[in-house]
């Protein structure tokens, strides 16, 4: 915070300068360093260890970094019980509703890592070498030489520190900088596919470019809430806007400043879940990264970005509903409206699954839109059950691979006839669609009904209306889908289907168990794990917005 | 979280359910997921069970029933009032004011139907073994009637008119099935069809009812609804009411949904022991009691109940009078007896302890009339007209034996079954006071008059006089298998009513749920006050005529051309026909009218729509040109969009 003292005298209500260390609480702080420490190490491992045993060791390291880090989250439920605490004087923040969102990244993450570890005749998705240029000599040589890309492992690990933190952050700078530890790392991954790589690359770099220029405008915004509030703590910042703003806006005059702050902060997190107008990035990234990156970035990034963005409409933009309403009621209708569309005429099975993920955005939005206990709880269960079911389904695209063995095979049309070929993957790959499509007594349904369930509760009947016509469109492609693997004869060869590896073949079975188990008895989780109104009535309270010890607020 | 299912004691409403607090009760879902599980395992297990399939499904039944007299010893175990439970089943979900669960209801009520479901039950899948011993499909047949029990436990089972409203499709399915299950024979086929269809109508009522209870009574579980009857108008009441009626009436064939229950004998002679003749077609007036707080507050639409049921009674009377088809006169006696019921209980708290009596041991003759008929026809090489048999007694005694109680019992011979059970119904019809309880009682008395004709003229024509079999046909006694249900069926016939009526025994059971005084029913009234003494006589005169024009005279083999009556009845009263007129012409024209209105508007309309999402998803696509500068752009109009929105104030 003192970086952020204004040389020409702070409003005197904001918290003074301590000279004092902040006290680190290390119990609660251990799942980001677990997490960071391995990333660090396995950066180490790459320098030290032998070619031959890299792999294994990074893999164990990888995943019993996120292992250990999932159980610390558990075990810190009793810790910080109802209340939440403070992490390192206030920069995080953790309470149940943040625990939850960290547990299902940490779960997600280590089952994207099965799908990043998987390999077939001996070669992983990655490039042999991301350096060379495509199709070159080189290249060959490295290919032949069997070389692999194993900074893969702690890349992922920094990415899911960045993840763990991004729900977690209590202040702007913080948010900001989980943001970028998130980001950065995804970028390099999307580049480094095996097959058609300056397809990944161009994705890559298209998602770096756009990423910096959303980052630009939240930077902005932060900047613009900063002017308003003279704190970028999320505790500040609510008790300034229910106050009027900084002592210098006494006249009332400095709502345009936060005005800009929201909004300009809120282009920066619909980039992250992306929803539509900022969703562009999406398929084309989808597409071109390799499917086990996209697989990450559906499930946990998503939850990452999700959870950040409740907690900032929630807790610093909280007091200020009536002004971002209906911003965000225009965003959510645009984007489950396009997306919608645009996915009924994608023949990319890739592409597709990006559009509907955009699609879920949107409904996830009405939860957002809702304010209300309720509606958070909603989002965080539409989050869980969708990671688990998209982890599924990209898990099932890693394997349809097109005749001559090489490449996934994107195209719909080559999927037909594959409900004969594989029907054991073929159902799978329509319950997942199924629970996409939000039909009973799958995960989906009971996700879309908890959201616009909290978003009628609240008063947004029109927005759930189009959600669901806009869920109508959407079955439409997923069943289309259904119908080209079961009912449709493929015409010459086929796509071939790859053997499910253990690992593969794990990371379906744990998306079918999911999707069902939540889809069927979801009791146990909606009534235990998600907060309710017995927690307390206003979301604020669930999201904990108390500021440190030390520091007042009036 | 949860909604709570359990309301307030009001003063008028006797169902108030407490708490399953015993492993008996707890897991009363077994009942239900026994039978389920037999069907599941048939018919995912393929051939591979076609060996021991049938016997597990015959005992799954078996064990539900135990289960079922265990609960009812429970039951009995507590006082009047505690009587009612709630077994949660399964809670799905619950989403804040919003509970989406499984819930059963066991009461008096309920568990009389579950004993009776699984006893009757157990009896015809023992049966069955003998009577399809040789039908190749054997296995699917057992997987049918298995699913049908169980969908048939759900329907009694329910605590609410949705799981109810379930469980009735599911019967209606699995009766769609049985009767149609010799498919290739196209008259099963189009019988299955049309009860299918019909009652489609039926439950079309049903359906709207329920709708109407969730829209205006905010409620669908039976204590919600009930409690909700005092507050809601007479129009809504009398709506609520009529269309469950409706739903009775297709169910249960009564007027003027009748059409379909003589066809549906097509199905193999088990089926309509068990659906066309103890229990489904016995649900319309489970719906009717279960509803009764609905009907009482709607007298009007008790008094369509009552014309329905009378108009049914006398209508099915006379077709069973006149079929020579010994199963379509048995049917035609089922809708006859099961109208009795319904009129029975259109009277309200006075007549459901006596329509639930009825219905009960009415489960046990007529089933037993029916596997007679069966082991009849499988004695004569499934010949079904009675003008050539003739003189069976002697060639199948047990038959005889059995068939001879029940018909004993349903003409209403003293102190037999039936005899117990329609003099209640006779004496809270009269009881019931007034102009209509005079019309209406006197009309039971003549329904069993009819009675006692065409249940003696069928005894007439297949068991005594002269034989009149074709060549080569060989009468012979059947299996134990098929013999010993029979019996067990006959012993119930001639014990059941007694045992129910006498002392008031089963009106006192009922008492919680029905709500109502106790009849009072004593042997001696029954025979000194006046109905009584006429029921007598009526009885007598019945079967004289009977023997004078079926037993004294020959019977001709082929039916005499006769009068405008019997050529009436031996047509169903034109039952065909008026559904004909009614329904099926105007429904082919209104189904051209559609057709042109599907193919040019519906058809235009969804292919205008198909097509425009078509184009504006290209178009929209348009904007994902693969360029990084266009998708920044995209983000800078998005965020001209957004500081739009925020600046702008609603």
């Amino acid at each position: 915070m003192n970086a952020l003292y204004v040389a020409d005298g702070a409003p005197p209500s904001l918290p003074g300068i301590t000279e004092a260390a902040p006290t680190l609480d290390w119990w609660l702080l251990a799942p980001y360093l677990v997490v960071f420490g391995a990333g660090v190490l396995a950066v180490l491992f790459e320098a030290f260890v032998p070619k031959r045993s890299l792999r294994p060791v990074q893999i164990t390291v990888a995943a019993a970094a996120l292992i250990a880090a999932f159980a610390l989250i558990v075990l810190q439920v009793e810790t910080v019980g109802a209340g939440g605490a403070m992490i390192a004087g206030g920069v995080l923040a953790v309470d149940g509703t943040v625990l939850f969102l960290q547990g299902t990244i940490a779960v997600l993450a280590l089952v994207s890592l099965m799908l990043i570890a998987e390999r077939r005749d001996g070669r992983d998705a990655f490039s042999a070498q991301a350096a060379t240029v495509p199709g070159s000599e080189e290249e060959r040589r490295h290919i032949l030489a069997g070389s692999q890309h194993t900074e893969v492992y702690p890349l992922v690990l920094f990415a899911v520190l960045g993840m763990l933190m991004f729900p977690a952050a209590n202040d702007f700078l913080t948010m900001f900088i989980a943001l970028e530890v998130m980001s950065l790392p995804l970028y390099l991954l999307c580049a480094l596919a095996r097959r058609r790589r300056l397809f990944s690359q161009e994705a890559a770099v298209k998602y770096f470019l756009l990423g910096a220029f959303s980052s630009a405008f939240f930077l902005f915004g932060i900047a613009m809430v900063y002017g308003y509030a003279g704190s970028v703590n999320f505790a500040a910042i609510r008790a300034a806007v229910e106050s009027g703003g900084a002592e210098i806006f006494a006249q009332g005059d400095g709502e345009p400043l936060l005005i800009m702050g929201i909004g300009l902060v809120a282009i920066g997190l619909l980039f992250k879940v992306g929803a539509v107008p900022f969703h562009n990035w999406k398929p084309d990234v989808y597409q071109g990264a390799p499917t086990p990156i996209t697989a990450l970035m559906a499930s946990c990034t998503l939850v990452a970005a999700f959870g950040a963005l409740l907690r900032v409409f929630f807790v610093p933009f909280g007091g200020s509903v009536e002004i971002w309403e209906p911003m965000l009621w225009t965003v959510a209708i645009l984007t489950m409206v396009v997306a919608a569309f645009i996915a009924v005429t994608q023949r990319d099975v890739k592409r597709l699954l990006a559009y509907s993920s955009v699609v879920h955005a949107g409904f996830i939005l009405t939860a957002v839109i809702a304010s209300s206990t309720e509606g958070l709880a909603g989002a965080m269960f539409y989050l869980a059950a969708y990671g688990f079911t998209t982890l599924g389904a990209f898990a099932i695209v890693t394997l349809v691979r097109t005749r001559d063995g090489g490449q996934e095979l994107g195209d719909l049309d080559g999927w037909a006839g594959l409900g004969r070929r594989s029907p054991g993957l073929a159902l799978a790959l329509s319950l997942f669609l199924l629970a996409f499509a939000g039909i009973p007594l799958t995960s989906g349904f009971i996700g879309k009904f908890a959201v616009f369930e909290a978003a009628v509760a609240a008063g947004a009947t029109p927005l759930v209306v189009v959600g669901v016509l806009s869920s109508a469109v959407t079955a439409f492609f997923y069943v289309r889908i259904i119908v080209v693997m079961f009912f449709r004869d493929s015409e010459g060869e086929g796509p071939t289907v790859a053997r499910a590896g253990v690992l593969t073949g794990g990371v379906i079975t744990v998306g079918v168990a999911a999707t069902l188990a939540l889809g069927i008895f979801p009791g146990p989780v909606l009534d235990n794990l998600l907060p309710s109104s017995e927690t307390g009535g206003e979301p604020a309270a669930v999201m904990i917005y108390q500021v440190t010890d030390g520091g007042t607020t009036d | 979280m949860a909604v709570t299912q359990h309301h307030a004691y009001l003063a008028a409403e006797p169902v108030v359910a407490t708490a399953a607090d015993s492993a008996v009760l707890s897991n009363a879902w077994l009942l239900i997921a026994l039978p389920l599980v037999g069907a599941a395992i048939l018919l995912l297990g393929g051939r591979r069970t076609n060996g021991w399939g049938p016997l597990l499904a015959t005992a799954l039944p078996v064990a539900s029933f135990v289960w079922a007299v265990l609960v009812l010893f429970d039951l009995l175990g507590r006082s009047g009032a505690e009587r009612s439970v709630s077994v949660p089943v399964y809670e799905w979900f619950a989403v804040e004011s919003f509970s989406a669960r499984i819930d059963l209801l066991i009461d008096p009520l309920s568990i009389t139907f579950v004993l009776l479901i699984t006893f009757v039950g157990s009896l015809i899948h023992v049966y069955s073994l003998g009577y399809m011993a040789e039908d190749p499909e054997k296995r699917r047949f057992f997987a049918y009637l298995n699913l049908f029990v169980a969908a048939m436990l759900v329907l009694v089972l329910a605590d609410n008119f949705v799981l109810l409203f379930l469980g009735w499709e599911a019967v209606g399915l699995a009766s769609y099935l049985l009767i149609g299950f010799w498919q290739y024979k196209p008259s099963a086929a189009t019988a299955a069809k049309k009860a299918f269809l019909i009652n489609r109508v039926g439950d079309i009522g049903l359906l709207i009812a329920i709708m109407i209870m969730f829209t205006v009574l905010g409620a669908v579980s039976f204590s919600d609804v009930f409690a909700a009857v005092p507050g809601a108008s007479d129009g809504v009441l009398l709506a609520i009411g009529l269309l469950l009626l409706l739903g009775a009436c297709g169910k249960s064939a009564q007027l003027p949904l009748q059409a379909w229950l003589l066809d549906a004998m097509e199905g193999p002679t088990p089926v309509s022991a068990l659906i066309h003749a103890a229990t489904m077609v016995t649900a319309g007036v489970y719906l009717i009691v279960r509803a009764g707080p609905i009907f009482e507050g709607a007298p009007v639409a008790q008094l369509v109940v009552m014309t329905v049921g009378a108009a049914t009674m006398l209508a099915g009377g006379i077709i069973a009078s006149a079929k020579d088809d010994i199963k379509k006169s048995l049917a035609g006696s089922t809708m006859s007896q099961i109208g009795m019921m319904v009129m029975a209980a259109g009277l309200g708290p006075i007549g459901y302890a006596a329509a639930i009596a009825h219905l009960v041991t009415h489960g046990f003759f007529k089933a037993g009339l029916f596997l007679g008929a069966g082991s009849v026809m499988h004695g004569m090489n499934d010949g079904v007209d009675m003008r050539r048999y003739g003189g069976l007694a002697s060639k199948m005694p047990i038959t005889f034996a059995t068939f001879g109680l029940g018909y004993l019992a349903i003409i209403g011979v003293p102190l037999l079954s039936g005899w117990w059970t329609k003099e209640s119904i006779i004496s809270a019809t009269f009881g019931y006071g007034g102009t209509v309880g005079l019309v209406f009682g006197s009309l039971v008395v003549l329904g069993a008059a009819l009675t006692a004709f065409y249940m003696s003229r069928m005894v007439f024509m297949t068991f005594l006089g002269k034989k009149r079999w074709d060549e080569g046909v060989h009468p012979h006694e059947s299996p134990v298998s098929m013999t010993a249900p029979m019996v067990a069926l006959s012993i119930g016939s001639i014990a059941l009513g007694g045992f129910l009526v006498a002392g008031d025994r089963f009106a006192a059971f009922l008492q919680p749920v029905t709500g109502a005084e106790l009849p009072h029913f004593t042997v001696g009234h029954a025979f000194t006050s006046p109905y009584g003494i006429a029921a007598l006589v009526v009885l007598v005169l019945g079967v004289a005529l009977a023997w004078a024009m079926y037993l004294r005279k020959p019977v001709p083999s082929t039916a005499p051309k006769g009068n405008l009556v019997t050529v009436a009845a031996s047509n169903e009263l034109y039952g065909n026909e008026i559904n004909e007129g009614l329904f099926m012409r105007p429904g082919q024209v209104l189904t051209k009218v559609l057709l042109v209105v599907e193919d040019k508007v519906i058809d235009g309309a969804v292919n205008g729509i198909g097509t425009g999402v078509r184009d504006s998803s290209q178009g929209l696509g348009r904007t994902q040109t693969g360029f990084a500068r266009t998708y920044a752009l995209t983000m800078l109009i998005g965020a001209v969009i957004v500081a739009a929105t925020l600046a702008v104030r609603f």
